[in-house]
């Protein structure tokens, strides 16, 4: 293989790495927290791009993208706050069903309200045959954006849950809940801020990739599949484990065009689920015993 | 026992209807005309459904300000099928038996319209088909028509203008929707016939959303001198970025999905030189005043995007036709549906959005290969593409 | 005998319906009741799986598209080119195949719909249990994303084969002799035959599935759904009832598949897509889980106003919503005798239901 179609098949999947691992951090960060998979997690990339979209039109690009971020999160407080909160220890099987029907709605209201064409944000750099040169490969500034982007977004987390009180709390929260409701911790609001949190990575996500994707009411599905099989693959609930996975997969994805019919791209995902799931359901990164302990 | 009761009355029926179709003719009572239309206006078709359900809408409106046709106003019942084969037999029958429709028009899949030829056929009720598939019209079916151009036209059309460019190497590359392999096998089909040889041959799924590592791939065949790309949105601008990003400025060839303007907005520059056949719908104002075509295509274009605010797209069209067709059929023959439908099939010349159109028994598409103009995509705009205006293809970029 | 009775009444209410329907010469309503019956097939089928069993499948529109496509392609499908092959042969002269003329009067060679409908169930139930070994071993979201996982693997199969129509599907799917004289078609003639061939059906199934649920197995089952530990700790073979219902649901999906796309005279991919899946886990739990009853009458009404296009451009949605507002305030379904003081006790205990 020449070098600079290496490069070439590299970035694409670095992108796309990079996307899946933050909707797997989005479903980390919820299921931390309540022990859910919010299966509406990709309806909120979604939800990022379209606001960001429309905004676009009445402020500045950076203001409607952080518009478009909170709004978001305050979605994602909402549905929290409205659809889960109350609950009392619902079973897994009830949030699964809770979650998809959830995901269904945010979709069908976004075909009503934004109808069924395709939109994308401008680029926020050039346009769009502006490309650069990385190591004898020509790609889009774009990507440079979601790769930057991305890897903030992960490096603040990750500061985020170290060091501030907040992520402190919330990571209380997800060790044990009990001990932190003791320490004088709300875990209902955790949960509340954990949906926002997750809502506000996955929009921001959305308003970086679309130039380059594109954005329409039904994306949410197919990145809330791939980033549930990086979530997996590295391991549930292990954010950091997580854009590892989601490099590997972005990357087999791209290189596998060479070899595989593209039609079955998509399927690479699945089948790599699958075997996960079969082999290894604690994830490549993770230890048997300690998810064991977790609640399925 | 119950078998024969049900078959008795769809007899008692059928009789009912032939003796209504004896005694109706000459007199031109006002009624209300019902027209079904099966439409997938959600679902991973809607952006054919959408704009053609909207059509409708708008016709009927209209027709029916007017005082209907020769007074029989016209009611219009848009079902929603989602794309869903399953849904499209429901509503077929369901439009046919119970709501008893003069015709219906759909469903914009030729998938829906393969499962629903038979039923239509059988309910002798008037299809108007949306879809492009050619299997809807061949074998011909007695109530069956449809009102796109047939795939196998713009490919023709496509491998004309390569040949006239000194092509002869592609990559054919094509969505995995029921509209992309249709083209991918009539191009496959058609390119010996011009002497063209496809190299690489891809299909990937519609709802991709980067199409780098595809592009670098076909990028590595150095004697690829233009790609085809056979798909619906958004993968069509999404291919075109990801070429020109890379660095390739070979020609870009695209399928009639890709007549609507916004698909251009989502490419931006990458959009420009950008070459595909399509109606000529999209340059209705730059064709010659003596165009046939110029008057219907600027009325619609100006009446659909004064009420829908937003731009007009060519799959609207075909509903457009549809409903025109059927309109100045029931005009000529009256509120009797096997003279409307002989009316249909020996309608000569008449001029709509796709082109002029001249049914007849043996064709029930009624129309030929010029119904599709080459455009391309000049500074953000549809204008018409003539390869001595091309010149250097390489250097549009 | 208290287990017969609602069987008894169903059959009554299916008469009855038809009677209605002839007399009001409103026949064609039965059309669509005659595809919904095919659906609850697999409804009450999953609601085993689910309710009684405990576990998710959010692949089951999978197994009705196999059972579906397959019956479809091999009745379809021209064998002429085969001809000489001496497999073909033999089954030529067990009476698999049968000889016909097509459209253009050229004659074809397909497999007999009772030969394809066995094969199409057979693959369904081996598929089933190929799968159910490992897959049912996982629990929770590992099971629910694995079932999804299955079912979108089988919808990229029939989008991707062009034996199986790729994006179209498959059409002009013939008509399947059961008995002579009584033949699962969309003919309008052959209406009255078919609503009292789905419902025949459907009765059949919800006696097996009483049966069952008051025998040992269904003992078995409740007992795995309420802690598959403790039912181990008892000696009960839990892997192996789960298995087994896992495959008898499979095979209702695909039975179902079967004689619907012989319905229909055709199918699409949209019957094995993702959306499908949902609907179906979305009837029986708005029907309450482990409630046959309660599943089939909810999936009937349901799917009946879906197919007459009740809800227009908002189906997705409305399932959508119902999903979300019974699983909030009545998790254990809308239909059943404890409903009444579920939702009396949501608000005076303000608020906080019953998990």
């Amino acid at each position: 293989m020449a070098p600079e179609l290496f490069v070439q098949y590299l970035m694409a999947g670095v992108t796309y790495g990079f996307i899946y691992a933050i909707v797997a951090i989005g479903f980390n960060i919820i299921y931390n927290t309540t022990g859910i998979i919010n299966f509406a997690q990709g309806e909120f990339v979604m939800l990022g791009g379209m606001l960001a979209i429309s905004l676009n039109g009445l402020v500045p690009l950076p203001v409607a993208i952080a518009l478009a971020v909170a709004i978001t999160m305050l979605i994602g407080a909402l549905l929290e706050i409205t659809f889960i909160r109350w609950l009392d220890r619902p079973s897994v099987l009830r949030m699964i069903i809770i979650t998809i029907g959830l995901s269904i709605l945010i979709r069908e209201v976004a075909l009503h309200v934004w109808g069924e064409s395709v939109r994308a944000l401008p680029y926020f750099s050039g346009n769009e045959i502006t490309t650069i040169a990385v190591l004898g490969a020509r790609v889009s500034p774009q990507i440079l954006w979601v790769i930057g982007a991305c890897s903030l977004m992960v490096g603040t987390l990750s500061l985020f849950f170290r060091y501030t009180l907040l992520g402190q709390e919330m990571r209380a929260c997800a060790a044990n809940r009990m001990a932190a409701t003791l320490c004088g911790i709300n875990p209902r609001n955790m949960v509340t801020f954990s949906f926002m949190l997750s809502a506000g990575i996955g929009a921001l996500a959305g308003c970086v990739m679309s130039p380059i994707t594109s954005t329409e009411y039904s994306i949410g599905t197919g990145l809330a599949i791939k980033g549930f099989t990086v979530a997996i693959l590295g391991g549930l609930g292990n954010s950091m484990a997580a854009v590892a996975a989601g490099l590997l997969l972005g990357i087999i994805e791209a290189f596998s065009v060479s070899v595989l019919p593209l039609a079955f791209q998509d399927a690479i995902a699945i089948t790599i689920l699958l075997i996960i799931l079969f082999v290894r359901p604690h994830g490549l990164f993770g230890r048997k015993d300690a998810a064991g302990l977790k609640e399925f | 026992m119950k078998k024969l009761l049900g078959k008795g009355l769809w007899k008692i029926t059928a009789a009912a209807v032939c003796a209504a179709s004896l005694i109706a003719p000459a007199v031109s009572r006002a009624e209300t005309i019902k027209v079904g239309a099966i439409l997938a206006v959600t679902g991973p078709a809607a952006f054919l459904g959408g704009p053609e359900a909207r059509t409708l809408e708008m016709l009927t409106d209209e027709i029916n300000a007017k005082g209907g046709i020769k007074g029989n106003k016209i009611q219009l019942i848009v079902k929603d099928s989602g794309g869903s084969p399953e849904k499209a037999i429901s509503f077929a029958k369901q439009l046919i038996e119970e709501e008893k429709v003069f015709a219906i028009i759909g469903p914009s899949t030729s998938g829906e319209t393969m499962k629903i030829k038979n039923i239509a056929e059988e309910g002798k009720t008037i299809l108007l088909s949306c879809a492009a598939a050619e299997v809807i019209v061949n074998p011909v079916a007695k109530y069956v028509f449809k009102t796109p151009q047939k795939d196998d036209y713009a490919a023709q059309k496509i491998f004309e203008t390569m040949k006239a460019m000194g092509i002869s190497k592609i990559a054919a590359v094509s969505d995995n929707t029921g509209f992309g392999q249709a083209g991918k096998a009539q191009l496959a089909e058609a390119a010996p016939k011009f002497g063209i040889q496809i190299l690489e041959n891809e299909v990937y799924d519609s709802k991709a959303t980067d199409l780098s590592a595809l592009v670098a791939k076909l990028k590595a065949n150095p004697n690829v001198q233009a790609v085809v790309n056979w798909s619906i949105v958004p993968a069509q601008s999404i291919i075109a970025k990801n070429m020109r990003q890379a660095g390739w400025t070979v020609p870009l060839f695209q399928s009639h999905g890709f007549g609507n303007i916004k698909y251009v907005e989502a490419a931006g520059a990458a959009a420009e030189g950008i070459i595909f056949p399509a109606g000529r719908l999209l340059i209705a104002d730059q064709l010659p005043k003596n165009n046939p075509q110029k008057a219907v295509l600027l009325k619609y274009k100006k009446d659909y995007e004064g009420r829908f605010k937003e731009d007009v797209s060519t799959f609207g069209g075909h509903a457009y036709d549809a409903f025109e067709i059927l309109s100045r059929a029931i005009e000529q023959a009256g509120t009797d549906r096997e003279k409307v439908r002989t009316a249909i099939e020996n309608m000569k010349g008449f001029v709509g959005t796709g082109g002029v159109f001249n049914f007849s028994p043996q064709d029930h598409n009624g129309l030929n290969i010029d119904s599709f103009a080459m455009l391309t995509v000049k500074n953000g705009k549809f204008v018409p593409y003539t390869v001595a205006a091309a010149g250097q293809p390489k250097k549009k970029k | 005998m208290a287990r017969y009775l609602p069987l008894a009444l169903l059959a009554i209410v299916v008469i009855v319906v038809q009677q209605i329907a002839q007399w009001s010469d409103a026949t064609y309503y039965l059309t669509q009741l005659t595809m919904t019956a095919y659906y609850s097939l697999v409804i009450v089928g999953l609601c085993l799986l689910m309710g009684y069993a405990g576990q998710i499948s959010l692949g089951h529109a999978g197994f009705f598209a196999i059972g579906g496509y397959l019956s479809a392609m091999l009745t379809t499908h021209d064998l002429m080119p085969y001809q000489g092959n001496a497999l073909f042969k033999a089954l030529g002269s067990l009476g698999l195949l049968v000889h016909q003329q097509d459209l253009f009067g050229a004659s074809v060679l397909h497999v007999t719909p009772w030969a394809a409908c066995i094969a199409a169930v057979l693959t369904a139930a081996l598929i089933a249990f190929c799968l159910g070994i490992p897959v049912l071993k996982l629990k929770g979201h590992y099971l629910a994303m694995a079932t999804l996982g299955f079912g979108i693997i089988i919808f990229r199969v029939a989008l991707a084969t062009p034996l199986f129509g790729e994006a179209d599907g498959i059409s002009e799917v013939p008509g399947f002799t059961l008995l002579p004289g009584l033949t699962v078609s969309g003919d309008f003639a052959a209406r009255t035959s078919n609503y009292y061939i789905a419902w025949g059906m459907v009765l059949l199934t919800m006696l097996l599935l009483s049966q069952l649920i008051h025998s040992r197995i269904g003992r078995a089952l409740r007992a795995i759904h309420g802690s598959e530990e403790a039912a181990r700790a008892m000696g009960v073979d839990t892997a192996r009832y789960k298995l087994q219902t896992f495959v008898l649901s499979a095979v209702l999906a695909a039975v179902a598949g079967v004689f619907l796309t012989h319905f229909n005279g055709g199918l699409g991919p949209s019957e094995a897509g993702i959306m499908k899946s949902v609907r179906y886990v979305a009837i029986v739990a708005i029907g309450g889980m482990a409630n046959l009853w309660g599943a089939l009458i909810m999936g009937v009404v349901l799917n009946f106003l879906s197919l007459r296009g009740f809800f227009g451009t908002y189906d997705d949605a409305v399932f959508g919503a119902i999903l979300i507002v019974i699983m909030l305030f009545a998790p254990h379904g809308l239909l059943h005798r404890g409903i009444l003081r579920e939702l009396k006790n949501l608000f005076r205990k303000n608020g906080h239901g019953p998990a």
